[in-house]
């Protein structure tokens, strides 16, 4: 198996005549944890949710585990777009997992119940043992308490890290966080964070967009910034955060000091 | 008002009336089972993003929806043939007209319900590999099912009137009987009466139920 769990080579996508993302290569390696940063707009979000294929890639090809996914697909909208069946994307999905900021949990389903939902329809794992990995996974975010509650009876910070767990039951090599902190109350936000830290200690590969960029530095091998589409910045987390070098990152960051305080 | 109700009339007609209401039941219970699970499709069709599934299951529901119910009928039973080249019975010829309406309508409430459901839903089911026919079957129906409930109430209840209509196509059902007996015994006052009564038998408790349910999930939310 390479080093290299994720290659991107030239990402755009485009919805409808809006130019979103315009041509990001970017390289993920086994274990290694990347922030991505950038103002509201700037296609950081699009670009994470490219990884798995919430949506679809207008032109560029993405590699997992050194294998190119997709074919060479028809011409749609004047780009040269890959086209891939859902059996495809179904199987990168496990592979590929995703935190989002609203959560996204079945309401209509316990929490123990929505951890076990992909164990059992996808990896048609015996319901005994995926029981036992849900309960596993729900412990390990601090929630053995809440196996039977619903979703709509917990707090955002708690919703939360029942999406982690529900992502983490797949056992994805990589997790992608799409900025999974926003839409808590800030007393909430540590909660989810710290969780966040525990799973990076693991070694497990993880992207995240985030806001938070004093979490960031703490927790990313790499920053990536975006700008208009583009990665604009990339290095370390000292390089990009603490002594960035270009200008529209310079004024990013300063923005958000000034924000803080 | 001077008249002599004759209730001998309604004993002596009552067998004839039940027969008719047995066959009442079955066009209800046909045309609702199928209209129901053909509506499903239509409505996969309609929410597809394809155009080639999209257009089609438009213009089904459109029809069925903006034409009259009787035209359908009779326009099965008449002018169906024609292009089938084969004749249809009286009672396959409303099945079907009464299916295919009944079909569209519960279409437009799948797809009310499936659109209903918020986009993140589908995204958390795909974030985990889920496929779309799983999504749909664990995640999206069970949450809307509930919701759409009274609304398929409302359609059953509609149905069930609407099947006094196949009597032009001389099915041999309740209100069929009814007609017939009246004027064999030229006493339409008790036996459409009765014929009234059955029918408001029949219905009320699901309109009952339906209300019922209305206010318990509006309560709910």
């Amino acid at each position: 198996m390479s080093d290299t769990v994720i290659r991107i080579r030239n990402l755009h996508k485009r919805f409808g005549d809006l130019h979103v993302v315009k041509g990001v290569d970017l390289e993920v390696k086994r274990g290694e944890r990347i922030a991505i940063i950038g103002a509201s707009g700037s296609g950081k979000s699009t670009i994470l949710r490219c990884l798995n294929f919430m949506e679809m890639p207008s032109d560029g090809t993405i590699e997992l585990d050194g294998k190119l996914l997709g074919t060479e697909g028809r011409a749609n909208d004047g780009g040269a777009a890959r086209t891939y069946s859902e059996s495809e994307l179904c199987e990168v999905r496990t592979r590929v997992g995703m935190v989002f900021q609203q959560f996204n949990l079945f309401p209509h389903m316990t929490v123990l119940e929505n951890v076990m939902e992909g164990l059992i329809t996808v990896k048609r794992t015996p319901k005994g043992a995926a029981r036992s990995r849900a309960t596993e996974q729900l412990a390990k975010v601090g929630l053995q308490d809440k196996l039977h509650a619903y979703p709509g009876k917990l707090s955002g910070g708690q919703q939360q890290r029942v999406a982690i767990a529900r992502a983490l039951a797949m056992d994805p090599e990589v997790l992608l966080f799409d900025e999974p902190t926003s839409s808590l109350d800030p007393e909430l936000v540590g909660e989810v964070l710290r969780v966040i830290h525990a799973l990076a200690e693991e070694g497990r590969t993880m992207l995240l967009v985030t806001h938070e960029l004093g979490f960031a530095y703490h927790f990313a091998d790499r920053v990536v910034f975006i700008a208009d589409g583009i990665v604009y910045e990339t290095g370390t987390a000292d390089d990009v955060l603490k002594h960035p070098t270009k200008e529209r990152t310079q004024a990013f960051l300063a923005r958000f000091t000034e924000r803080a305080f | 008002m001077e008249y002599t109700w004759d209730f001998k009339v309604i004993l002596d007609s009552f067998p004839l009336l039940l027969r008719g209401l047995v066959v009442t039941i079955e066009l209800w219970i046909l045309a609702f089972a199928i209209g129901l699970s053909l509506g499903f499709a239509v409505s996969l069709a309609r929410v597809s993003s394809r155009g080639w599934l999209n257009a089609p299951a438009i213009g089904y529901v459109e029809i069925f929806r903006n034409t009259p119910v009787l035209v359908q009928l009779i326009w099965f039973y008449y002018a169906f043939p024609i292009v089938l080249g084969a004749q249809l019975s009286p009672f396959t010829a409303a099945a079907l007209s009464l299916t295919l309406n009944t079909s569209a309508y519960c279409a437009e409430i799948f797809r009310g319900g499936i659109v209903s459901i918020a986009r993140g839903q589908w995204e958390g089911a795909k974030a985990i590999g889920m496929t779309r026919a799983m999504t749909m079957r664990r995640v999206i129906l069970p949450q809307v099912l509930k919701r759409m409930l009274p609304a398929f109430t409302n359609r059953g209840i509609e149905l069930a009137k609407v099947t006094s209509l196949a009597s032009l196509l001389a099915v041999n059902e309740l209100m069929y009987q009814g007609r017939l007996l009246s004027s064999t015994y030229y006493r339409p006052l008790e036996i459409l009466t009765v014929v009234a009564l059955v029918y408001f038998v029949l219905i009320y408790p699901g309109s009952y139920l339906s209300a019922r349910l209305e206010r318990r999930l509006a309560a709910r939310d």
